[in-house]
């Protein structure tokens, strides 16, 4: 059922309407949450002006967990129904999330370094998020080392499948050992122990992020059937009916030729 | 110091409040302008393999 609510020519003409409205909202809500934080939010009593770091790593640092956690999923459906799109959902967005754990290191070190004393420490959370990021590269390197691109696309979906065991690692690994990092202070039993004045903007800049993200998934996924199909063209001169020809298609030397 | 002096100066902090917006900023804008040009030519190429091949769409 799934695979008829999600065939390639359905997502092509769902996601070429939603796409600018993806595209603009997150451009409106990442400008007010710009302003919001910059701008308009308190300088904490504590931390001073460097809690601004805080409305760009926390959110990168969600969508780091988040988008993992899709590419496993979809990784899983790859490996299980063998569903096309499945597979080109969880290799669009593995860029888009070692992207978002890239801006959580750095910042994350750029906000340690006046808070803590020191650009990075081998503690729990900040390793195993290091980890996330090597786990993200792992993948895209792994899908795209194989000339026979489904075998590469499987061995990717088995490691992001057992990279998995890292997510809740890192989620409680500031409750789990000591560490430099603070516990969780917005996700938690008990509510949120941050302030309004700051939970407010950092939640703008999440939903800033998330819109983007399901932005440039979306652009990333219309990018891989543009080619996909395009391959095929060029291949037999016509675009793939069903999976079997595009199977076909990635190894020519079993084609009958066009027809 | 002006007002914006004062907000630039972030508190002290301007070495590690605007390095950090400006790694968000060209990370995630990046990976947006490398995203869009590969989804253009996409587009670009496709279009041009269908003219070529009178293919329906």
């Amino acid at each position: 059922m799934l695979t008829r609510l999600a065939n390639p020519a359905r997502f092509m003409r769902v996601s070429g309407a939603l796409l600018p409205w993806f595209g603009g909202a997150s451009a409106v809500v990442l400008a007010l949450g710009l302003v919001w934080s910059l701008l308009i939010a308190p300088p904490d009593y504590q931390q001073g002006e460097s809690v601004r770091i805080m409305f760009v790593h926390v959110p990168a640092a969600w969508m780091a967990l988040s988008v993992y956690l899709l590419v496993a999923v979809a990784s899983g459906g790859a490996l299980v129904s063998r569903h096309p799109l499945a597979e080109i959902a969880a290799q669009a967005a593995a860029p888009i999330g070692a992207g978002f754990t890239l801006v959580c290191l750095a910042t994350g070190s750029l906000w340690g370094r006046p808070m803590w004393g020191t650009w990075w420490v081998w503690d729990a959370r900040l390793t195993s998020v290091l980890v996330l990021f090597f786990l993200y590269l792992g993948y895209i390197a792994l899908v795209n080392a194989f000339d026979d691109s489904s075998r590469g696309a499987r061995a990717g979906s088995l490691l992001a499948l057992v990279g998995v065991v890292n997510l809740p690692i890192i989620k409680f690994s500031v409750d789990w050992w000591n560490t430099l990092h603070q516990p969780a202070s917005v996700l938690r039993l008990g509510g949120p122990s941050i302030d309004n004045s700051l939970l407010l903007p950092l939640l703008v800049m999440a939903s800033g992020f998330a819109l983007l993200f399901v932005w440039l998934l979306f652009l990333r996924m219309r990018t891989a059937l543009n080619e996909k199909k395009a391959r095929a063209l060029s291949l037999y001169g016509q675009p793939p009916a069903r999976r079997e020809d595009s199977a076909r298609a990635r190894s020519p030397g079993l084609a009958t030729g066009p027809t | 110091m002006t007002a914006f002096e004062t907000w630039l100066a972030m508190g002290g902090y301007a070495a590690f409040v605007w390095p950090a917006y400006a790694v968000a900023a060209g990370v995630l804008g990046g990976l947006a302008l490398w995203s869009w040009r590969r989804h253009r030519r996409s587009v670009d190429v496709l279009a041009r393999l269908q003219r070529q091949f009178g293919a329906r769409k």
